[in-house]
């Protein structure tokens, strides 16, 4: 191969400027069917949500949104599945680094269980839930005893919403802590930092990017759960009544304009949630490089 | 959940132990026809059994083998379900409002559906009554005694259940029988404040009550009430109120979905046996009570007559029930706004 061969190839690209070159052949083709499968299987049904509720025109979708059922019911959702993200997280943090970190008998069995809020039918851990939080289930009976009450409440749905979410934060953070170096621990610790310093200075900072991506699934899944919750929660409009839920009720008085305007206002919310996420990822990462 | 199974556990058993029995026959004839029979939550059982006895009388009478399905849940979402393209032979649903949206929305059937079969296409009435706990701890003897401080109520939410529409027209009936309308918003409302969980059906509902011990009385159908205490036995006692609503739960076939499967014939016999004496037998056998003045007879000792109101007469028909009660913004949606 000449160097003419070669250097030929850097002007054909600069054709698109906008295409960084890569010598991998293919671009076309893939791009191609990224596009074409993601415009069939995201974008495709997110236009037809969005058409949807405009039949009752702007001002009818803003008396829907604004109706006050609607607003707990967003209100309940998105609050109840950013603190339980925010719950995961540490307990998350906790979990990945006791599993990743030391070697113990059983420790293959706990790394399943971690999966199982994940694979498990959502409906099954409604019940599963329910049965044990409710006021004469195991659990939901000590609570009791103390005055708390667990299912039926906001509490109940906060639970269910901790334990499916609780795998998003370990499995994200695994892989990160079992290719962190040893040696930068080693080298941290040559230099006179103890371990508090160790684990906040050198860990924490590689780990957050990844923290919060599993932060945000963890979120995002709490956000549209549906199975779990319905059983643990009491369903009561304006108190324990989820968003998905709601959802399901306008569908079922055939308001379906309503139904597809709450879906629109959860995916707005959603997709703004996660941008700004992500736009804190960027800002870490890139503190992190510097 | 567990103690509810069992029925549902014997019923997939049933059908498993008949699978090579139905299949035999059918090479011997023709392949069987599907028909699929769409109903609300209470049925599961009532229909298991008429399907077995319409099955086999259909069978005698023809030589054609069926395979008869049936599908189960809330009322309006089952109706919801039929209009987005559920292929439903017959609808079975908990009330006339129901089809008549299947019958608006979807154009399945013909608006004048209701007269096309005896009794204003019910084969069978119910009511509202009440189930407590064991002994009545806290004396709920009529719907007066529901709004009371500290009794928890459990219903299902009107929205989504036909059950829980019947129960909360029989205590609107009984709240502006005090105070004409504003007595009945008044009733309903501290009422639903007494309602620490609303489910998505009837079953949902007797499921909270029954296993999670939530409540101190139920709001059910009659024949669900019988079925909670046939499967609990000693644990729960029927309260029958000082007057209640005469349910109608009505069935229809679907005209373009029959004629697209070419199951008219048999679909229409099936609508007809629900009439027959056999059918009325199994529907008294089942809590429910029977048109058929033999069958209400034989199992009228066990159902208690109260006076009950009717859909027509006390709210006009279920079109200005639905207006003034379920739709978007109406009464119902009014109880729950934050005061």
């Amino acid at each position: 191969m000449t160097a003419q061969a070669i250097l030929a190839s850097p002007t054909k690209a600069r054709r698109r400027p906008w295409v960084q070159h890569s010598i991998l052949p293919g671009f076309g083709l893939s791009l191609g069917i990224t596009l074409a499968y993601l415009g069939v299987i995201v974008v495709l049904p997110l236009v037809a949500l969005a058409i949807r509720p405009w039949e009752l025109g702007p001002a009818g979708v803003f008396h829907a949104l604004a109706a006050p059922r609607v607003l707990a019911a967003l209100k309940l959702s998105f609050g109840l599945s950013a603190l339980a993200a925010l719950l995961n997280a540490p307990l998350g943090v906790l979990l990945a680094w006791t599993l990743t970190r030391y070697q113990f008998p059983g420790r293959r069995i706990l790394d399943a269980l971690v999966d199982l809020p994940f694979a498990l039918p959502t409906a099954v851990a409604g019940i599963a839930l329910t049965a044990i939080y409710a006021p004469n289930g195991a659990l939901g009976a000590l609570a009791a005893k103390v005055g708390i009450k667990t299912a039926y409440s906001p509490l109940g749905i906060f639970i269910a919403l901790v334990f499916i979410g609780l795998p998003f934060v370990v499995r994200s953070l695994q892989p990160v802590l079992q290719e962190l170096d040893h040696e930068v621990e080693e080298a941290a610790t040559t230099l006179g930092a103890n371990s508090l310093q160790r684990a906040v200075r050198v860990i924490l900072p590689a780990l957050g990017p990844s923290l919060i991506s599993g932060i945000s699934l963890a979120f995002a899944r709490a956000v549209g759960e549906y199975g779990s919750v319905v059983f643990i929660a009491g369903n009561l409009p304006g108190k324990t009544e989820i968003a998905p839920l709601l959802i399901v009720i306008k569908l079922e008085s055939y308001d379906y304009a309503g139904a597809a305007a709450v879906g629109l206002a959860m995916v707005a919310i959603s997709f703004g949630s996660l941008v700004a996420i992500n736009g804190l990822q960027l800002m870490l990462a890139r503190r992190g490089r510097a | 959940m567990t103690k509810l199974l069992p029925s549902r556990r014997a019923m997939m058993a049933g059908a498993v132990a008949a699978a090579p029995f139905l299949a035999g026959k059918a090479f011997a004839d023709t392949a069987p026809i599907t028909l699929l029979n769409v109903s609300y939550d209470p049925t599961r059982e009532l229909y298991k059994d008429i399907n077995t006895a319409f099955a086999a009388y259909w069978k005698g009478k023809t030589g054609q083998v069926l395979d008869i399905k049936q599908s189960h849940g809330g009322s309006g979402k089952q109706a919801r379900a039929v209009i987005d393209g559920l292929q439903a032979d017959v609808v079975t649903l908990a009330l006339a409002g129901d089809i008549d949206e299947i019958s608006e929305r979807a154009k399945l059937l013909p608006a004048n559906w209701q007269s096309r079969l005896p009794n204003n296409s019910t084969p069978y009435t119910s009511t509202i009554v009440f189930l407590v706990r064991k002994g009545n701890p806290k004396a709920i003897r009529d719907w007066a005694d529901l709004v009371k401080p500290g009794v928890g109520v459990i219903t299902p939410n009107p929205k989504t259940s036909g059950g829980a529409r019947w129960a909360y027209l029989a205590a609107f009936a009984y709240g502006s029988k005090q105070g004409g309308a504003a007595g009945g918003k008044d009733y309903i409302t501290k009422l639903f404040k007494n309602v620490p969980v609303l489910g998505a059906g009837a079953r949902d509902a007797t499921t909270t009550f029954a296993q999670r011990n939530i409540g101190d009385v139920l709001l059910s159908w009659e024949n669900e009430a019988f079925l909670t205490i046939d499967e609990f036995g000693p644990n729960f006692e029927i309260v029958y109120p000082s007057s209640s609503i005469l349910a109608e739960p009505p069935v229809a076939l679907l005209d373009k979905n029959v004629d697209r499967h070419k199951t008219r014939t048999v679909a229409t016999g099936y609508l007809n046996f629900l009439y027959s004496p056999a059918a009325q037998e199994l529907i008294g056998k089942h809590h429910y009570r029977p048109r058929n003045p033999a069958a209400a007879a034989k199992y009228a000792s066990g159902l208690k007559n109260i006076p009950m109101v009717t859909i027509d007469q006390a709210f006009g028909g279920w079109k200005k029930a639905t207006a003034t009660h379920f739709a978007e913004g109406a009464l119902f949606d009014q109880i729950y706004k934050p005061a």
